[in-house]
């Protein structure tokens, strides 16, 4: 592994670890993307083969099915603590994304989540999130305080410096955290080779000449062009491309992702 | 645009932190924008977007647009927060983090400026050195950034005149060497038209030094670390199977199987005998500085989070006072005498501020303004006392171990560098203690063994204060009852001594009594026991320095009064007024409880368990 992949490692470790250590009601999120897959085979690196906290799937109930079965087989082989929700009231209602895709993504992920972490009573919530996706990501803290209605106030975040996080917080309110922020796609490729990560396999074109590169819902995610079929094939393409990764990610059009980040979106 | 992609190629090897910073307007944003659109860095479509946008709502496009992603900071054309961006040039990759230069916004700049290892500082060439160029340089020093290259920038403002560059380098060079800062180098540059960002400028010929991106190329990645003495501070203590891993980063140094090492401040020393790493073949035998690794040792000893691992012969100062700089980012002003958790490290002690010596003014760095708080955005000298003794370094000597911050209820308020260990009423029998853990010879039964064959822990319960009647009753009876609660438990009276080990001391001679009273108590403490002391002739003082000599062990201080006085400052447990001696035992009692000196599992953290 490259100098570079083994900082990253070093640091994430360090970000699970304070987490664990301050958070008595800590849970985190996994998609079976890429990112957050990553970021679960970080935790086993912190806690040498342990996840010893319940992973969260927010079920939108649009996920292509190949994601659930993944899910599925690895929640049995590394023993994971699997804790799914569901926004089953506003699918009742028919939410869907012909509704509008801010609202669909607000009602089914945001809110969704939001129910969770009041029902279980999380206190930190360790996410995938990178600075390198878009805009408003680049300016998140790896420790980034949602307030009781799980909200994030831009304007007025904590400082932090020399790895000291801030672990403290008002009762009512939850500590988002985020130990991916300082990886970018090519670096999450090029640790899933070093470490030899097991991965979802949407994300290599099997002979249609289109594989996904970012995965989200079946119908506001939509497939790249492309012919790389391994790990090695997609780390050739990302050194050569100027596409950035989430434009086949429907909501990140207009102003959509401040919109919905604000309000407690991942 | 094929070069770019030639060199975007190349593997990333390398990885450096760099960040913008300067006074607001001067530019930052502008620059970052520019470096990505003329390096070919920004993604497909995302220029285009960006004119787009401005062309609907009727502005002129500006570069800093693409990296000032809240709507806010684009209306009102600042930037608010920091932004971490990702760029690739030969073969190392950046982070490049764009700082606010508004005042209002210094917090966010220190977020982005303390993590960078090197800095580029811009100035208006038409404004000059302005009060946040200053207060940036400064405030770079503090937080450790070595490596600082000044561009001063809109040169197309002031005729791309050299004089005005030379005029602006002196200042500010004349500044920097104040604060003992080398600067790299000085660019002119027009980030708006792109003058010496990515290629050389053809109307400033009178400059022949290296463009900005030749200038991120020549900053170097800080491996000096590696070389320092070990510092390891323990991070988590991790029981998920039989294995007690000591979980932490390397601050400095290295570690390897088979090394001696000593925790501060408990002094307590193990051996290296593992290091443990998930899916890494072959098993590590060694980690070095920066990384986040694990450790079991050879003993069973009882280190917890805090503590900081090193050689023996090499190990970091423990005080409770020291000397430091310290900005101050709270919303309320930082008060002495007040109450703020101090975070150094892994470690989280109660302090306070004992004196403000000065506020520091970036201005004028000899100035000497005294006040009795410290606002927000200020820098001052102070000392600073901790409740208990903190193992640190000298800013100087290591990064990692000789900063800290100060923390105002939730959050994270201040930041400060050590510049000076200070002496305290302790600091000769600690160092006694210190050197006397150091080298104590060790049988093969450890504090471990003994607890979980006795059921308990060892402790030292001092009894102060009120008639000595009152404290001799309540110490018979505290030891009656844990015996006979099967606690193994000594009585150890002051007066003994001085009828037996003390006969050859004088009536003066106070001060030694007092220690060779540590020296025993410690000694019945290695042996397990929960020594109960009512100590009738030692004052206030004397309790501390007993403290300092058992130090770390669990000493639970009773104060006992006829009347509602206030008790000494670090009792834990106070009763005035008639006394009902049993519930007082109780409470004793369950104070040992809490501090798991009589807990069933000893030393553990919470097990988890796999609910599938």
């Amino acid at each position: 592994m490259n100098a570079h992949l083994r900082q990253l490692e070093d640091q994430s470790v360090y970000i699970f670890r304070e987490a664990y250590k301050h958070f008595e009601n800590l849970a985190m999120l996994w998609s079976m993307g890429k990112d957050s897959t990553v970021l679960l085979w970080l935790a086993r690196k912190a806690f040498l083969g342990h996840v010893p906290f319940p992973l969260i799937h927010v079920d939108t109930s649009y996920k292509i099915p190949a994601m659930i079965e993944y899910r599925d087989r690895f929640a049995r082989e590394w023993r994971l603590n699997l804790v799914i929700g569901q926004n089953t009231e506003a699918l009742k209602n028919g939410m869907n994304p012909g509704l509008g895709r801010v609202e669909c993504c607000t009602a089914l992920k945001t809110n969704g989540l939001k129910n969770l972490l009041a029902e279980k009573g999380y206190t930190g919530v360790i996410l995938g999130v990178r600075a390198d996706e878009e805009g408003t990501r680049a300016k998140e803290r790896y420790f980034s305080p949602r307030d009781k209605h799980g909200d994030w106030d831009f304007r007025e975040q904590p400082p932090e410096l020399w790895d000291q996080f801030k672990t403290a917080f008002p009762q009512g309110t939850h500590i988002r955290i985020h130990p991916l922020l300082d990886w970018t796609e090519i670096n999450i490729w090029e640790y899933i080779k070093a470490e030899n990560i097991p991965i979802i396999d949407l994300y290599f074109d099997k002979g249609e000449g289109t594989r996904y590169r970012s995965l989200g819902c079946a119908p506001c995610t939509f497939p790249i062009k492309s012919k790389a079929k391994n790990v090695d094939d997609i780390i050739e393409e990302l050194r050569h491309t100027t596409v950035a990764e989430r434009s086949g990610r429907a909501q990140d059009e207009g102003r959509g992702m401040e919109l919905l980040r604000k309000d407690g979106y991942m | 645009m094929l070069s770019t992609l030639n060199t975007r190629a190349a593997r990333a090897q390398e990885h450096l932190n760099i960040v913008i910073v300067g006074h607001v307007d001067h530019g930052k944003s502008t620059l970052l924008g520019r470096l990505f659109a003329d390096t070919g860095s920004l993604p497909e479509g995302k220029l285009e977007k960006v004119r787009g946008i401005c062309e609907r709502q009727g502005k002129e496009f500006e570069y800093a647009f693409l990296f000032d992603a809240f709507l806010e900071e684009q209306e009102q054309g600042i930037t608010i927060d920091t932004a971490r961006t990702f760029f690739q040039w030969k073969d190392r990759q950046y982070i490049i983090i764009d700082a606010p230069g508004h005042k209002e916004f210094l917090k966010n700049m220190i977020s982005g400026a303390a993590r960078a290892e090197a800095a580029l500082l811009l100035i208006d060439a038409q404004e000059g050195v302005k009060e946040q160029s200053k207060k940036h340089g400064y405030l770079l020093s503090l937080l450790g950034v070595r490596q600082v290259a000044v561009v001063v920038n809109k040169m197309d403002l002031v005729g791309y005149r050299q004089d005005v560059f030379e005029a602006i380098e002196k200042e500010y060079r004349a500044f920097l060497t104040q604060l003992k800062v080398s600067p790299e180098r000085f660019v002119p540059v027009s980030a708006k038209r792109g003058e010496n960002i990515a290629t050389r400028s053809r109307v400033m010929p009178w400059y022949t030094g290296p463009t900005v991106l030749d200038t991120l190329g020549l900053f170097r990645e800080e491996t000096e670390r590696e070389h320092q003495p070990l510092r390891f501070p323990v991070q988590d203590v991790y029981k998920f199977d039989a294995r007690r891993i000591l979980a932490g980063r390397i601050a400095a140094g290295l570690v390897k199987v088979g090394d001696r090492l000593v925790f501060s401040p408990s002094n307590k020393t193990a051996n290296v005998k593992s290091i443990e790493a998930f899916n890494v073949e072959p098993v590590p035998t060694q980690a070095k500085a920066g990384q986040s690794t694990g450790i079991t040792l050879d003993e069973q000893i009882f280190v917890e989070r805090g503590e900081i691992a090193s050689y023996p012969d090499a190990a970091p100062l423990v005080s409770t006072v020291f000397r430091c700089n310290l900005f101050w980012m709270g919303r309320r002003p930082l008060e002495t005498g007040k109450r703020y958790a101090l975070r150094l490290a892994t470690r989280e002690v109660e302090c306070e501020v004992e004196t403000i010596h000065r506020i520091i003014d970036a201005g004028d760095l000899d100035a000497r303004q005294t006040q009795t708080t410290v606002g927000k955005n200020e820098v001052a000298e102070l000392t600073i006392r901790t409740k208990l003794p903190l193992a640190f370094d000298l800013y100087s000597d290591f990064e990692a171990t000789g900063r800290f911050v100060l923390v105002d209820q939730y959050d994270v308020s201040g930041g400060g560098i050590i510049t000076e260990s200070v002496r305290d009423a302790q600091t000769v029998l600690r160092e006694e203690a210190r050197r006397r853990d150091i080298a104590w010879v060790k049988g093969d039964v450890g504090p471990d063994d003994r607890a979980r064959h006795y059921g308990h822990r060892a402790a030292l319960i001092l009894l102060t204060g009120g008639p000595p009647s009152d404290k001799s009753f309540l110490a018979r009876r505290l030891e009656v009852r844990l015996v006979a609660d099967s606690r193994h438990t000594y009585l150890l009276d002051g007066g003994n001594l001085r009828r037996g080990l003390d006969t050859d001391l004088a009536e003066e001679d106070g001060a030694e009594m007092v220690r060779r009273f540590g020296e025993v108590a410690r000694l019945l403490i290695d042996t397990g026991l929960i020594v109960v002391s009512t100590t009738n002739t030692f004052g206030r003082i004397d309790h501390q320095a007993i403290q300092t000599l058992v130090h770390p062990t669990p000493v639970v201080t009773v104060h006992l009064s006829k009347t509602q006085e206030t008790s000494p400052p670090s009792t834990d447990l106070a009763f005035a007024g008639p006394k009902d001696f049993e519930t007082i035992v109780d409470r004793i009692i369950a104070e040992l409880k809490q501090r798991g000196v009589l807990a069933q599992a000893i030393g553990a953290k919470q097990q988890f368990h796999y609910s599938i």
